[in-house]
């Protein structure tokens, strides 16, 4: 198993003062070269679920196990790219030990090749997003976070990236947690669908998709969105 | 009153006693002298007041403890610690840096803590979860952010240090433009107390220009190349 959440509680305070459980009793499992989706309506606590995974949040009850001295690449809701440095200058800092070929290659995959020395103002927001993912993939992570990758994009631009993070997961293998409140990106990045229950949150359905992504056809897809409407629906009564 | 020339002498006597002192090399040796303090006070300041400074804007508790204390110093008028290094620590070269140092210190803390307040979090966030060490971070995270913070420190620091480096010099050396122009306090001279501070607001206007300002360009080149 590489990643093992177990959290009992996790409690935060709200406005008034007053304490909120925002999860409990959140079980979620996966193993290396796996992709996870983490799907739930939006406020549910997707994100404190993956800031905890990240190490961001430790104030909770329960566990976290990586490996020893795993690597985390995460790709922000906002890209959170060094204003001061170009595209390739953001991934060389995180990304010290990758070669200039490495480096090349990756900007090459995520169709970033001209914009290398362009600064992060100079990029729109999709963009932005994928340097964030190149300069996340450049560390080679053990496990990749990301928090909405496709969110604020046009439809048409998150399509493209959508299909570009399938292929880029499908081929580096690397283990993925994405948290989402879009079920169709989810089943078509994901091996695995948490289904989130409200707050206080739980895993209330876990999906396991079988088929490949590349080979799904879109009655599979419709079969499963069905499917995971269903368990929806269940939490709702 | 500004008739008279020995008040308000004219360019010509003022620039021939500058001539004077530069053909015996005294003007250079004094002028070097002063360039040298300013330089090691303002080093000296700028280090240590930067590092307080973020440790203060970082940590609640080293701002609660040291806050008293940059108070006191931001209110302590210089020459009274000029007169106090002098006296503890006796009429010497390090006294005399040290005091300069101690009257720009506060104001270099006080501006690198608003800088250190001001960084943005979600870097932080973003260096924390890629485990960046310690030195990337310092380096390509938060000097870019509080460079402008510290450019403006430098701009301030410099005329002010130059200004105390004066004081410090009259009160206790014996070189220096400080020193000098205590002499030609003494005889009366408006020509030799001109031809000493003129030079040398000519060379800090030359650092402004040619070393402070590239500098900040320099580094704030990304905010400007934006498309």
């Amino acid at each position: 198993m590489l990643l093992d959440v177990a959290i009992a509680s996790k409690d935060y305070l709200s406005a008034n003062g007053r304490s909120q459980r925002a999860l409990s009793d959140l079980r979620l499992t996966l193993k290396r070269g796996e992709a996870g989706a983490v799907v739930g309506p939006s406020g549910c606590g997707k994100t404190t679920l993956l800031r905890i995974v990240a190490g961001l949040d430790r104030d909770f009850a329960g566990s976290v196990a990586l490996p020893d001295h795993g690597r985390l690449g995460m790709v922000f809701q906002e890209p959170r790219l060094l204003p001061w440095r170009n595209v390739a200058g953001n991934i060389h800092i995180a990304a010290p030990q990758a070669s200039r070929a490495e480096i090349e290659a990756l900007l090459e995959a995520l169709g970033l090749v001209g914009h290398a020395a362009h600064f992060p103002r100079q990029l729109s927001l999709g963009l932005a997003r994928r340097a964030a993912l190149a300069r996340a993939l450049a560390i080679k992570p053990d496990l990749l976070l990301l928090d909405e990758p496709l969110v604020s994009l046009d439809a048409a631009l998150a399509l493209e990236l959508r299909d570009l993070l399938a292929r880029l997961i499908d081929e580096t293998h690397v283990t993925t947690l994405i948290v989402t409140h879009d079920l169709a990106e989810a089943i078509a990045l994901a091996d695995k669908i948490f289904i989130l229950s409200p707050r206080p949150a739980r895993v209330a359905a876990v999906l396991d998709i079988a088929t490949p992504r590349r080979r799904m056809t879109p009655e599979a897809a419709e079969a499963l969105t069905q499917e995971a409407r269903a368990a929806i629906a269940v939490l709702r009564e | 009153m500004f008739s008279d020339p020995r008040h308000l002498p004219g360019p010509g006597p003022v620039a021939l006693i500058m001539l004077e002192e530069a053909r015996s090399g005294e003007l250079f040796v004094n002028l070097a002298a002063t360039l040298a303090r300013v330089a090691a006070s303002f080093t000296l300041a700028m280090s240590l007041g930067s590092a307080l400074g973020y440790l203060m804007g970082r940590s609640r508790l080293a701002d609660k403890i040291l806050d008293p204390w940059l108070v006191v110093l931001l209110n302590l008028p210089a020459l009274v610690v000029i007169v106090l290094a002098y006296i503890w620590a006796g009429l010497t070269e390090a006294a005399a840096i040290g005091a300069v140092a101690l009257n720009k210190l506060p104001g270099a803390v006080v501006v690198a803590r608003e800088g250190a307040r001001a960084l943005d979090p979600t870097l932080d966030e973003m260096a924390l979860v890629f485990r960046l060490p310690l030195k990337t971070r310092l380096r390509h995270i938060v000097l870019p952010q509080l460079a402008p913070y510290l450019a403006a420190a430098t701009r301030s620091g410099l005329s002010l240090v130059w200004k105390i480096v004066l004081i410090v010099e009259l009160l206790g050396r014996s070189n220096g433009v400080g020193f000098k122009i205590n002499l030609a306090f003494q005889l009366f001279d408006v020509r030799l107390l001109l031809a000493y501070a003129l030079p040398f607001v000519a060379i800090m206007l030359g650092v402004e220009t040619l070393v402070v300002q590239p500098l900040e360009r320099h580094v704030s080149r990304w905010r400007s190349d934006a498309a």
